[in-house]
């Protein structure tokens, strides 16, 4: 058994909060760039304006967006650790509070959805385990902002409406509310498991890099024949027009009831904050 | 084009969708929950603590400021949340509106009818936004942390015509092209 002490923890994602909302991740900030010098067609100043505040949010330790959004953990527990001190879950909130008030960040959580009073906190996360093998803890932390959280959608289709029903769900959604979510988005599919699993799915699927496959050959092609589709309406940067609404399109699938086809999508937008360490 | 708040309410007709601007001037934050108690104020003739008339609204909850900084990040949320509150909020005195996304039509009607102007910043690009903030003063409803009422001093913050004040919608011009 190898003991890992609560308070490791707690400074790992202290520091994982200013990490994150003041570095984009060097794939997505490699795409928008990407997309500005191979296409010179591109005339708004949108994606110019992206690239300049991750510079900025950089250099003077800014938040990238204000929105620094919900605490989302993904972490996967190997079966030979022992964690001293506070449990798992404490110490993940105690990290994000340290964080949140340490580096400036926005504190964005209520306390109750009808009665809204501020925590005050940013407490507390949204915390997922997957229990695994060996003798580490891996952390993914994601910042998720309200504005792309809002355009999600989760529907239960019937099975004989299959890939064409899925896309034709997901596209809905995005004409419906892609424009308020801060495009060019990152675009989570989850297909499959019940009502409660699928949302979860479609949320591991904005932890993928930009540029990676997804590992069915099947699905690989059917991310980019989404992305294309998406990519076809138009909405453009900030809605304003252009060939340039999302960035990618992830799907995670799971087995299924023989009555069901569950499908989610989480809309994730161009200030996409994630980062995994490893204890 | 770089242009003052109070020329731009005096030329308002001139601005037409899609113009860029570099706006100069003072600028209220004030988002779900402030709208809330801002039009419950009024519902109520209470005494409202920022003045309407001829005021601009940015749909914006900042983060905090570190010791050497004006302000925290400081980018717009999605307007429509607000879309309820707008008319009363018009009818009230508001001339410009600061935030990202599309309106309702009762909002663009709203618009037209008290010849204000809806402005778009570029979401996602805080960072960049608070350096166009030369001063921040909290105004009003401390309690509600990042909801709070702030009174900004802004000097060229980059916007485009979302809405003008005849009604014309950038959303709906896109939407013709494609």
């Amino acid at each position: 058994m190898r003991e890992i002490n609560s308070k490791d923890i707690i400074l790992q994602v202290e520091k994982m909060c200013a990490d994150i909302n003041y570095n984009l991740p060097s794939d997505v900030t490699a795409c928008i760039e990407a997309i500005v010098k191979n296409d010179k067609t591109i005339s708004d100043n949108i994606l110019q304006e992206i690239l300049q505040n991750v510079k900025i949010a950089q250099k003077e330790a800014v938040a990238l967006c204000q929105d620094t959004g919900t605490a989302n953990f993904f972490i996967k527990i190997g079966k030979d650790v022992n964690i001293i001190g506070d449990d798992i879950n404490i110490s993940i909130n105690k990290g994000v509070e340290r964080g949140y008030k340490k580096y400036f960040l926005r504190k964005s959580i209520v306390s109750d959805p009808i009665d809204r009073i501020n925590t005050q906190t940013n407490t507390p996360s949204n915390i997922y385990f997957d229990f695994v093998d060996g003798d580490k803890i891996e952390i993914t932390m994601l910042a998720k902002g309200g504005g792309s959280e809002n355009a999600s959608a989760l529907k239960m289709l019937v099975p004989s409406e299959g890939w064409k029903g899925i896309k034709q769900f997901v596209i809905e959604a995005i004409k419906q509310k892609g424009a308020n979510a801060c495009p060019p988005l990152i675009v989570g599919v989850g297909i499959g498991g019940d009502f409660a699993s699928v949302g979860l799915l479609a949320k591991k699927a904005l932890l993928r890099e930009i540029g990676s496959n997804n590992i069915s050959k099947d699905y690989s092609d059917r991310e980019n024949e989404l992305l294309e589709e998406i990519n076809k309406l138009g909405i453009g940067p900030m809605g304003l027009g252009g060939k340039i609404t999302a960035l990618a399109a992830f799907i995670e699938t799971k087995p299924c009831h023989i009555a069901s086809l569950p499908v989610a999508v989480n809309i994730q937008c161009h200030s996409c904050r994630r980062k995994t360490i490893i204890l | 084009m770089k242009i003052t708040i109070e020329t731009l309410i005096r030329n308002i007709k001139d601005y037409k969708i899609g113009t860029k601007i570099e706006l100069s001037g003072i600028i209220y934050t004030a988002r779900d929950q402030a709208h809330k108690r801002l039009v419950s104020l009024i519902d109520n003739s209470k005494q409202l603590p920022i003045n309407l008339q001829n005021a601009c609204i940015y749909y914006c909850g900042p983060c905090p400021r570190s010791s050497d900084k004006v302000i925290g990040s400081c980018g717009p949320t999605t307007s429509s949340r607000m879309d309820i509150y707008t008319p009363k909020m018009l009818s009230n005195g508001v001339k410009l509106l600061v935030g990202k996304g599309n309106r309702s039509k009762a909002v663009v009607e709203a618009i037209k009818q008290n010849k204000a102007i809806y402005l778009l910043a570029t979401g996602g690009v805080g960072a960049l936004i608070s350096q166009k903030v030369k001063k921040a003063k909290l105004i009003a409803f401390e309690d509600l942390g990042p909801e709070a009422i702030y009174e900004l001093v802004v000097e060229d913050f980059p916007l485009t015509v979302g809405i003008d004040c005849f009604g014309n919608n950038l959303f709906d011009e896109r939407e013709k092209c494609f």
